[in-house]
């Protein structure tokens, strides 16, 4: 176990935890936009920027920080502080229109930018390029359908060349994930249309409960678990009730 | 042949000698990059041509770059029993007459920079024939140490039997039949060797940190994707010298386990990445890369990588990802590679300029090479010295040399004789610093402390006629254009920098502008991601602290003193100093100058767009350039 605080309060977590972590398992809020506890740590939206005063001085991005022992973690030092107001000030000069962005901005007493409004062809803009669309395609459902195109304000999120991604399954994580609701699905009859990514993929209906779902799972997760691959054509809900089943089954049928 | 022992290393290394200091007449052109940029292929080509022309017994050799650019192209003569001569600034036209000359055995003097000492110290008080100075004489290189570019422009860097001739491979045998990898990191330590790429880690300890980090297998990476605008050095010691970072590569990675190293070039150096292919493929077939090298029981290979044009992969955890084919992008530290690198595996990424260093220390001992320069701040440096300085090139200075010696001693000071203003070190990320400051020793803490950074090399001279606001604006347009855009302050800030700075270059800037520019500058450094973001503003922070009054003229006044941002002057014709010669008149792009011929022109404001032709044709100075 590493001892560390956090504003002077003693706390103690397991080692490679992250300052992020301990900072919050010690109750002390910090706002985050790329962080997700189920894909490695990303340090690019910058607004968890802690100072750290021992065993150096530096301000640090608390979410890819592992603690150290002895650690003294300060949330609120003027650095951090100013770091994360400066942070919110331009994503909100970014994304004006942003209702998650505005709320957290305010929590934070920024209410209005320094720094000028986007250009009119990106008067609409929501996303942040925080990322998590296109780490959660590629670390959890493994289809890396999109990715970033071009660099520094030229910066963005989308498919290859534009059209529609071979590789989409269609499941709608990066929806699910987007922070500030960036990313346009529609399910339409037995289509779901992925908006923001020209992509169209075609709804399964469940053979078991007749419920429309999304859709083609990988190939390779039906090699990966061979014995459940008959399952694969079930409704998520479907194939979660089935497998439960067949563990009870296992486990009272097979000897301990 | 392969090379299974020292012996058969001294039979190459007569092979070099024999090529190195031949018995018959040698000419040598210096065909780096920098010299085929001002034709050093057409002087060879007229060179082999005449020669074969005249029957003339000739060994004509193309080697790397001796540093002096500006006088390139450079061609040596060394004619036995005679003094080597250095002949600058060739032409087609001069190698004809030079070969004239040589076919009636003439050395001429005419054209000639200087004699090339052969023995290390030349007797003392013996004066070289023909009233030639010595190479080292010349004020440029009289203050220069050459560790890192001892062999640039001296041997043909095709030649691996060359090489060796000159001391190469003696270190990585020294390294693997003698010496343990613990005993190697501990000389690397000791010489106080630090990275040469910019942040100046001490190299031992990086080694040291990998040595002992769990996990195999290792790997090592040469960094060489060099981009700062107007550097040269890491291409200059590929192009020049490419067994040096094959060498000084194989003996990190005997120290540190690693059987594969990587160096990654970057693609817009062609010759660079011709030059070291050849050289690994010669290092291969030779058996001093490959399996059991020297019957060490070491195994080393090396794999190249041409980078793929962005800038941020000079940055070590965006380079492995550009290896390991993702974007090139960094990643946050730690873990530093040297735990976790590329493939997740412990790596360590060394600099060009390090690597190349490493088989001196090993071969000279690390004694020798911490009493070069100063204490935590040992061994040489070399920068390319451009700008507005009278003599520019790749120098090599031992470190804490301070500003005034390099700019004024090395470089000649000002172009033209006007006075040096200021000089920006390290790069894009660098910082300006005042002429003022120009006794400051060279080093990496000084540097850092008055607002610059050592960083890969680059030092550019500035003078009165450099607007500093516009020099601001310039570097952050680069690093805005090269910032991979994934941490919010290096994408935003730079950009919004660049917003702030081109309001002011066109006189729209306001007194808040400043503090609002400052505030940002100082958010970017402290809170981005990676090494670009976290120096990109050191030219705004820097020029807003030293050179604040040029700040406040352009945003107060609307006045430009430098006289450069095309929104704040205008070019007028003082009628007294014009002579009518219509010159200005025929060159201007835009049309905006009138006048009868032998009679004083006029220029129309509006249609002048202030591009200063006019200024610059104008044969008797009469424009004038109003503040």
């Amino acid at each position: 176990m590493i001892n560390l605080t956090v504003n002077e309060q003693p706390v103690t977590v397991p080692e490679g935890t992250t300052i992020l972590q301990a900072v919050r398992a010690a109750g002390v809020e910090l706002p985050t936009l790329c962080f997700h506890e189920g894909l490695a740590p990303y340090g690019a939206c910058r607004l968890c920027m802690v100072s750290i005063a021992a065993p150096r001085h530096a301000l640090v991005a608390s979410c890819a920080y592992p603690v150290e022992e002895g650690l003294a973690v300060e949330t609120n030092s003027p650095e951090a502080v100013s770091a994360r107001r400066l942070a919110l000030e331009f994503l909100l000069s970014r994304c004006p229109q942003s209702e998650v962005i505005q709320e957290m901005a305010a929590q934070e007493g920024v209410t209005a930018s320094r720094f000028g409004t986007p250009p009119p062809e990106r008067a609409e803009e929501l996303c942040v390029l925080c990322g998590l669309c296109v780490r959660v395609c590629r670390e959890a459902i493994g289809a890396a359908a999109i990715g970033f195109i071009g660099r520094g304000m030229e910066r963005r999120v989308g498919t290859p060349f534009d059209i529609q991604a071979a590789t989409c399954i269609g499941c709608g994580a990066c929806a699910e994930i987007c922070p500030t609701k960036a990313i346009k699905i529609e399910d339409r009859g037995n289509k779901r249309i992925l908006h923001t990514w020209h992509t169209t993929v075609e709804l399964h209906k469940c053979p078991q409960c007749g419920k429309l779902f999304a859709p083609e799972p990988m190939a390779f997760l039906g090699e990966m678990f061979p014995e459940i691959e008959e399952q694969w054509a079930l409704c998520p809900e479907c194939r979660r009730a089935r497998t439960a089943q067949q563990w009870v089954e296992q486990r009272f049928t097979s000897p301990a | 042949m392969k090379v299974c022992s020292r012996s058969d290393l001294e039979t190459l290394r007569a092979k070099g000698l024999s090529t190195l200091y031949p018995s018959r007449l040698k000419v040598s052109v210096g065909m780096a990059t920098c010299g085929l940029a001002t034709g050093a292929a057409a002087v060879y080509d007229t060179l082999r041509d005449e020669a074969l022309q005249r029957e003339l017994d000739l060994m004509l050799v193309a080697t790397g770059c001796l540093g002096y650019c500006q006088q390139e192209p450079l061609v040596e003569v060394r004619m036995p029993g005679r003094d080597r001569v250095l002949y600058a600034r060739m032409t087609a036209d001069r190698a004809r007459e030079l070969i004239a000359a040589l076919a009636e055995g003439n050395l001429p003097t005419e054209g000639a920079l200087a004699i090339i000492p052969e023995e290390k110290e030349p007797p003392a008080g013996s004066k070289p024939a023909g009233g030639l100075p010595r190479l080292n004489e010349l004020p440029f290189y009289a203050r220069q140490r050459k560790i890192i570019l001892r062999n640039c422009g001296l041997i043909d860097p095709t030649s691996i039997e060359e090489y060796i001739a000159q001391g190469g491979y003696e270190a990585m045998a020294h390294a693997l039949l003698d010496l343990t990898p613990e005993q190697v990191i501990d000389e690397v330590l000791r010489a106080g060797l630090r990275g040469r790429g910019g942040a100046g880690f001490p190299t031992g300890r990086k080694w040291q940190v990998c040595h002992d980090a769990p996990g195999q297998p290792k790997y090592v990476i040469c960094n060489g994707d060099e981009g700062d605008p107007g550097a040269y050095m890491d291409r200059t010691v590929l192009e020049s010298d490419p067994h040096s970072v094959i060498e000084g590569l194989t003996i990190a990675g005997y120290a540190i386990g690693a059987h594969e190293g990587y160096i990654y070039v970057r693609d817009e150096y062609p010759l660079a990445v011709e030059r070291v292919t050849q050289a690994v493929a010669r290092a291969q077939e030779l058996g001093l890369l490959g399996e059991n090298i020297l019957e060490s029981g070491f195994d080393f290979n090396i794999t190249i990588v041409r980078g793929a044009g962005a800038f941020v992969c000079g940055e070590e955890t965006a380079l492995i990802s550009s290896i390991e084919g993702g974007l090139g992008e960094p990643r946050p530290k730690p873990p530093f590679p040297a735990i976790s690198g590329l493939w997740g595996k412990p790596t360590v990424i060394n600099n060009v300029k390090t690597l190349a260093t490493v088989p001196v220390i090993i071969n000279r001992g690390a004694g020798w090479y911490a009493a070069i320069g100063t204490e935590n701040n040992a061994g040489t440096v070399v920068f390319s010295l451009v700008g507005r300085v009278a003599n520019t090139g790749l120098v090599e200075v031992p470190l804490g040399l301070t500003l005034r010696e390099m700019i004024e001693g090395i470089g000649g000071g000002g172009l033209n004789g006007k006075a040096v203003k200021a000089v920006q070190t390290g790069g894009p990320s660098g910082g300006c610093l005042p002429a003022r400051l120009f006794d400051l020793p060279i080093s990496y803490e000084t540097l850092t402390q008055a607002g610059s950074i050592m960083g890969s090399g680059g030092m550019v001279v500035m003078d009165e006629n450099t607007c500093m606001v516009d020099v601001a604006r310039y570097f952050i347009g680069f690093t805005m254009a090269e910032s991979c855009g994934k941490c919010t302050p290096c994408r935003e800030g730079t950009h919004y920098m660049y917003e702030i700075l081109t309001r002011i270059v066109e006189g729209k800037g306001t007194p808040e502008d400043l503090d609002l520019l400052e505030e940002v500058a100082r958010w970017v450094k402290m809170a981005s991601l990676c090494g670009l973001g976290q120096t990109a503003p050191n030219p705004v922070l820097s020029t807003l602290r030293y050179f604040h009054d040029e700040y406040e003229a352009h945003v107060e006044e609307k006045r430009c003193p430098a006289g450069v941002c095309r929104a704040l002057i205008r070019l007028a014709i003082v009628p007294d100093l014009c002579n009518g010669c219509g010159l200005c008149r025929r060159e201007c792009p835009a049309g905006a100058i009138s006048g009868e011929k032998k009679k004083p022109h006029t220029i129309n404001p509006e249609l002048c767009t202030r591009c200063r032709i006019c200024y610059d044709v104008c044969p008797v100075g009469a424009i004038e350039i109003v503040r």
